[in-house]
């Protein structure tokens, strides 16, 4: 992965810059000793590692402010950080950048249920936002794989999604309000505790910007009444083709489960090896979860029954209590683990018509046999947002070039099917250079213009997103 | 000038020498008055792609809402954000188009479970003010790849470019409905049972209160409609007796006119539109009426919705609003001289018009509409 040279100018001064920030932050939320800044090399995707200049941890959106207004008048790159769990390299270092981490900032500001929201610092996780209000009955719907660990800045940086977003959509369709320091250190809030924008949907475009437009600092989110139950249902098929057909006649016939996941069979393999969840022996697996009352959770499981009977499958496995349903789950959730058990693995992330479903796993198959590489699959079959995990042995010379190149191939035939490059995971470093095949240059120039308006240095999260090649004339600027 | 593509479109915009004024079926003029050329972009027409086992719909921006509409029943699919038809409430005729929607991010009662327009957007094409044909987005549900322009693009009236194509996420219409009526309750009685239904499991579709009642919906399959209406009830009897209507050309009634403004068709006042945090809508109202400005209200969204009629020409928007208030019904003298749209403070509007100077940089597209 090709990354702009560092600033030597910026190199040079790094002793000024770290003395100057000491002078506006806590002593123990600037680190620039490179035993400990190289905690921060990489993020999710450790494939590509880069220690930064230093690293500062600021506690209040006016330090994020004080910080930033410090590296803009010097000239230096930022690269905010939430909780480094990006898979596309979207926190990852350059030698010449200040890492922001916002980690620090966790706190709940504000929990408001009678407007169903809920303010909190932009550094905590996804998972204690849900933590805050569940005793209360209400949840946070966006639910990234990560959401142990993830922060709700990364979050609103990615615009992630997670498994029930069929139902609840993805991070920016929960999103009400941010505050926002940009890279001159102006403190901007937009949006709040209403709905919609008044003026220009500015909340809109920085959610899902990387990092690029600001550092996100707070954030009101839309809270959720908890449904009164969820209910899995497991159903093999003997191809691909008919386990797509399944999702499609369900989605028409009008259930709208809260998530629609889909295996084939070297993922189903790999999961039962290393789970043992009793999944049968099948091509292809999905599970369909819905919510309601028990009654409400009847009806639609019945309705779902009629019409995977019509596909004749292998089996439909109901559950019939908590621990069949975290059994159902059990594999699914395990398929990572399970994939890194195996070797290393690369997690891909486009997105597809979902018409598209059979033509491009069996040309994913045929891809995976002229590579050489295996590759298992996984997805939000509802949405189309496929997760190939392509298996890898870094130790092997050759190996993870090949693996990229077998990844970039499946990212651009999800784009000839109508689809893009990412569906929730983001562009970050990783899907940078593959940009150009989804979007033409008057498409790229209209995106890069926001950037011009909101850091007009390119400062902010620099040779991400965009081709190097693309963004070069801006960033030297 | 008419055109009849979006290649046409794009011509058009870079030989043009003055402001434009863009019109879909030009039943939503809401905003600063616009003097210029207009480009009727009604001829980008045509369903383009529709697959409802996708749940996905891309079809020109000037493709008639109702035809999309019809297409969609006949699959037993719809909008789920339940766009508003602005023709009574603004006395305009036309048919309205799927761009005008987009371009007024008008999203109905349904908003508070399903989302507003700007959600249900997969992706855009549009010409900008060079005249540059851009795409963003695409068909398929879930795309985070590069920044969210469509977004943007929703709700920018026609002043950052021209919508071209749009893509949009469908959802399934549901097999029944019902709708709870309790009649008689004061305003900041009937938010509270609003709220007391919004925060029930019981998956609200829409919580409206105004001089018909308050009134809350539940939509889904027959059987759970009735268990939640039945939950609903139960939870809203403190606030006093409960009706419920399970009549569904009654209910469609009902909440046509919520959506649609019916009680403010051919009135004679000026409206104005307050998006707030539903607690706060109350309040709001009450230092209106104190100030004699109200002839009638109008809340949907649970409250964060405030639809109020004043007397011509009153300037209704607080100072330190917290939300945001639209003029969106007076005479061109008004709109002139009372600014429709929420001011920004400056360092938003900074980048407001940083975006405007960018996506349109001789400020030709419908320029002062919006502010």
């Amino acid at each position: 992965m090709h990354l702009p040279p560092p600033d030597p100018r910026v190199l040079s001064k790094k002793a000024h810059v770290v003395a100057r920030l000491r002078a506006v932050l806590a002593e123990d939320a600037v680190i620039d000793d490179p035993a400990e800044t190289r905690a921060y090399e990489c993020d999710g995707l450790s494939a590509y590692r880069c220690p930064p200049l230093a690293v500062v941890l600021p506690g209040t959106t006016a330090e994020v402010s004080a910080a930033l207004r410090i590296c803009h008048e010097e000239g230096v790159p930022v690269v905010p950080r939430g909780s480094g769990t990006s898979l596309a390299g979207g926190a990852l270092p350059t030698a010449d950048c200040v890492v922001l981490g916002i980690a620090r900032m966790n706190r709940v500001l504000e929990t408001d249920l009678a407007n169903r929201c809920i303010r909190v610092e932009a550094g905590r996780t996804n998972l204690s936002v849900t933590g805050a209000v569940e005793a209360e009955g209400f949840f946070y719907a966006p639910d990234p794989s990560s959401q142990l660990a993830c922060a709700i800045a990364g979050n609103i940086a990615m615009n992630s999604g997670g498994a029930h977003c069929l139902k609840y959509g993805v991070t920016t369709n929960n999103l009400l309000g941010v505050t926002l320091v940009l890279m001159d250190g102006t403190v901007v809030e937009l949006g709040g505790a209403h709905m919609d924008a008044g003026g220009l949907d500015l909340l809109g475009v920085v959610c899902g910007s990387e990092g690029q437009l600001g550092v996100v600092t707070e954030a009101t989110l839309r809270i959720l009444p908890k449904p009164e139950g969820a209910r899995p249902v497991l159903i093999a098929f003997s191809s691909n083709e008919v386990a797509g057909a399944c999702v499609a006649d369900i989605i028409k016939a009008g259930v709208l489960p809260v998530a629609i996941e889909f295996m084939d069979r070297p993922c189903i393999r790999a999961c039962e090896d290393f789970a043992h969840a009793g999944y049968p022996d099948c091509e292809a697996l999905l599970i369909v979860e819905v919510e309601g009352s028990p009654s409400e959770i009847d009806e639609q499981l019945g309705l779902i029954r009629q019409i995977a009977m019509r596909h004749a499958p292998q089996e439909f496995r109901e559950s019939g209590s908590e621990a069949e349903s975290a059994k159902i789950w059990l594999g699914r959730k395990s398929a990572f683990g399970a994939m890194g058990q195996i070797n290393d693995y690369m997690c891909l992330d486009g997105t597809i018509p979902v018409s598209a479903l059979p033509e491009v796993l069996r040309r994913i198959g045929e891809m995976s046999r002229e590579f050489g590489l295996d590759v298992a699959n996984v997805f939000h079959a509802g949405d189309g947002n496929m997760h190939p995990l392509i298996l890898y042995d870094a130790n092997k010379p050759g190996d993870l070039d090949r693996c990229e190149a077998f990844g970039a191939a499946i990212l651009k035939l999800c784009v000839e099917v109508g689809g893009c490059l990412t569906g929730e995971h983001g562009v970050g470093i990783e899907k940078r250079d593959l940009m150009a095949v989804q979007f033409a240059p008057e498409d790229m120039e209209a995106q890069m213009r926001v950037k011009d308006v909101f850091d007009p240095g390119w400062l902010l999260n620099p040779a991400k997103v965009f081709p190097l090649s693309v963004s070069a004339g801006r960033r030297a600027a | 000038m008419r055109v009849s593509d979006e290649a046409e479109l794009a011509e058009a915009v870079r030989a043009a020498h003055g402001a434009l004024v863009v019109r879909g079926g030009g039943t939503r003029d809401v905003g600063r008055p616009v003097s210029g050329d207009v480009i009727d972009v009604s001829g980008l027409a045509g369903i383009r792609l529709y697959e409802p086992g996708a749940l996905t719909l891309v079809a020109g921006a000037g493709t008639p809402l109702a035809e999309v509409e019809a297409t969609l029943a006949a699959e037993g699919q719809r909008l789920a954000f339940e766009p508003a038809d602005w023709r009574g409430l603004l006395g305009t005729a036309g048919a309205p188009t799927l761009g005008g929607m987009v371009a007024a991010n008008v999203s109905g009662p349904r908003r508070v479970q399903a989302g507003a327009c700007r959600d249900a957007l997969l992706g855009v094409r549009f010409v900008d003010g060079t005249g540059a044909v851009v795409k963003n987005g695409g068909r398929v549900m879930k795309n985070v790849t590069g920044y969210d322009l469509s977004r943007l693009l929703a709700g920018s009236w026609g002043t950052l470019g021209i919508l071209t194509e749009i893509g949009l996420k469908v959802l399934p219409a549901p097999e029944s409905a019902a709708t709870l009526v309790i009649e008689g309750l004061d305003d900041r009685r009937a938010l509270q049972a609003m709220t007391a239904a919004l925060q029930s499991p019981f998956d609200v579709s829409g919580a409206a209160h105004g001089a018909m009642g308050t009134l809350i919906r539940v939509e889904g399959f027959a059987q759970s409609v009735a268990y939640r209406a039945d939950r609903l009830a139960k939870v809203l009897a403190p606030f006093g007796a409960v009706g419920v209507e399970r009549d569904p050309a009654r209910i469609a009634a009902l909440w046509a006119a919520v959506r649609d403004l019916a009680p403010f068709h051919g009135t004679a006042g000026d409206v104005w539109r307050f998006s707030v945090k539903p607690s706060d809508a109350p309040g709001l109202v009450d230092d209106l009426r104190r100030r004699g400005l109200v002839e009638q209200v109008l809340y949907d969204w649970g409250g964060g919705l405030v639809w109020v009629e004043t007397a011509p020409g009153v300037h209704l928007r607080p100072e330190g609003l917290r939300g945001h208030a639209t003029l969106m019904r007076a005479s061109a003298e008004t709109r002139s001289r009372v600014a429709p749209f929420q001011p920004e403070p400056a360092p938003v509007a900074a980048i407001t018009a940083g975006l405007r100077s960018r996506f349109d940089p001789r400020g030709i597209l419908n320029p002062g509409r919006m502010g």
